[in-house]
C-alpha cells in the first residue's frame, strides 16, 4: 500500500486513495483530502463529517448517503451540494473510513 | 476534472412495484459516486410517477415463478402453484410481504426514493407518447417529474450515456 505525508503524517492509502486504517484519520487529513476534491470545508461539512466518523465507530461500517441523511439530519439536496461529484465516495474518503457497504 | 462525467439513462417501462425499484437503486447509488442520471418512464412504467399511482404499486404472484414459499417465511422452499396466485386478495398479500421486506432493509418507498433521487440531481422525464396515449397531463404527475418528452428528445439528452431498460 502506498504511503503518503499529509503535513507531519505518514498514511497508509489504497488505490484510490482511501486510508487503510480508519483509526489514522486526524482533522488535517480531512482537510488535506477534502481540498484535493476541489472542497473548502465549512461547519455543515464538519457536521458530516462527525457523523460519519461517529457512526464508523458505533457500527463497525460507513453509513450509506441514507443513513447520513437521515441520521444527521442533512437533507439529500444539502449533502450533493457540499460534496458534489458523488458523495457516497468523498464523505467516506475525507472522514477517513471505508466506501459505504450499502446501497441505499 | 479532466475526464468526462459518466452518464446513466434509465428506462421504466414496468409499473410493477418489483420492477420499480432496480433503476430507482441503480440511479441513486449512480448518484452516489458522481455519475450524471436520466430516468425516462414509459408504458406501465408511468405509473411510478403518477400521483394515483405511485403509493399503490402491486407485486403480483400469477406469472411469477420466483415466488416460492421460502419468501414467505416458510422453512421449506417449493414454488406455489399458480392457481393459488389467482385466488383473490393474493397479489394483495404478495405487494404486503414486499413492501413489509424492503421497510426491514430501510429501503423507502417509491414516492420517497423518487424525491431522493430528484434531489439528487436525476432528471426525471414522462414519455409523450404513452402520456398522451392513457390522455393523462402534467398535474396527473409528481412534482419531482422534470417535464413529458418525446423519445427523440430522450435519445438526444441521453447521448453518450449507458442506457438500462427495464
Amino acid at each position: 500500500m502506498p504511503v503518503r505525508t499529509i503535513g507531519s503524517l505518514q498514511v497508509e492509502v489504497d488505490g484510490e486513495g482511501y486510508l487503510v486504517n480508519p483509526q489514522d484519520w486526524t482533522p488535517e487529513i480531512a482537510k488535506a483530502f477534502a481540498q484535493e476534491e476541489g472542497i473548502a470545508l465549512t461547519d455543515r461539512h464538519w457536521e458530516v463529517i462527525n457523523f460519519v466518523r461517529k457512526f464508523y465507530e458505533e457500527n463497525g461500517q460507513s453509513p450509506t448517503i441514507r443513513q447520513i441523511t437521515v441520521g444527521a439530519g442533512i437533507p439529500t439536496k444539502d449533502l450533493f451540494k457540499l460534496f458534489p461529484g458523488g458523495p457516497a465516495k468523498k464523505v467516506a474518503r475525507i472522514a477517513g473510513v471505508p466506501k459505504p457497504a450499502g446501497c441505499i | 476534472m479532466a475526464e468526462q462525467t459518466r452518464k446513466m439513462a434509465f428506462i421504466c417501462s414496468k409499473g410493477d412495484l418489483d420492477m420499480a425499484y432496480p433503476a430507482l437503486i441503480m440511479g441513486w447509488a449512480a448518484l452516489g459516486v458522481g455519475v450524471d442520471v436520466t430516468i425516462f418512464f414509459t408504458f406501465w412504467g408511468l405509473d411510478l410517477i403518477r400521483k394515483s399511482r405511485v403509493d399503490n404499486l402491486q407485486l403480483a404472484p400469477v406469472g411469477n415463478t420466483s415466488m416460492r414459499t421460502g419468501m414467505m417465511g416458510f422453512p421449506f422452499d417449493i414454488g406455489i402453484p399458480q392457481i393459488v396466485g389467482v385466488l383473490p386478495g393474493m397479489t394483495a398479500f404478495a405487494t404486503a410481504l414486499m413492501k413489509g421486506k424492503m421497510k426491514k432493509l430501510d429501503v423507502p418507498p417509491v414516492r420517497e426514493m423518487l424525491e431522493m433521487l430528484h434531489d439528487a440531481g436525476a432528471k426525471l422525464y414522462a414519455c409523450k407518447m404513452t402520456v398522451d396515449m392513457a390522455g393523462l397531463k402534467k398535474e396527473d404527475f409528481l412534482e419531482v417529474v422534470d417535464d413529458i418528452v418525446t423519445a427523440t428528445d430522450f435519445i438526444e439528452m441521453t447521448e453518450g450515456a449507458q442506457i438500462v431498460f427495464i
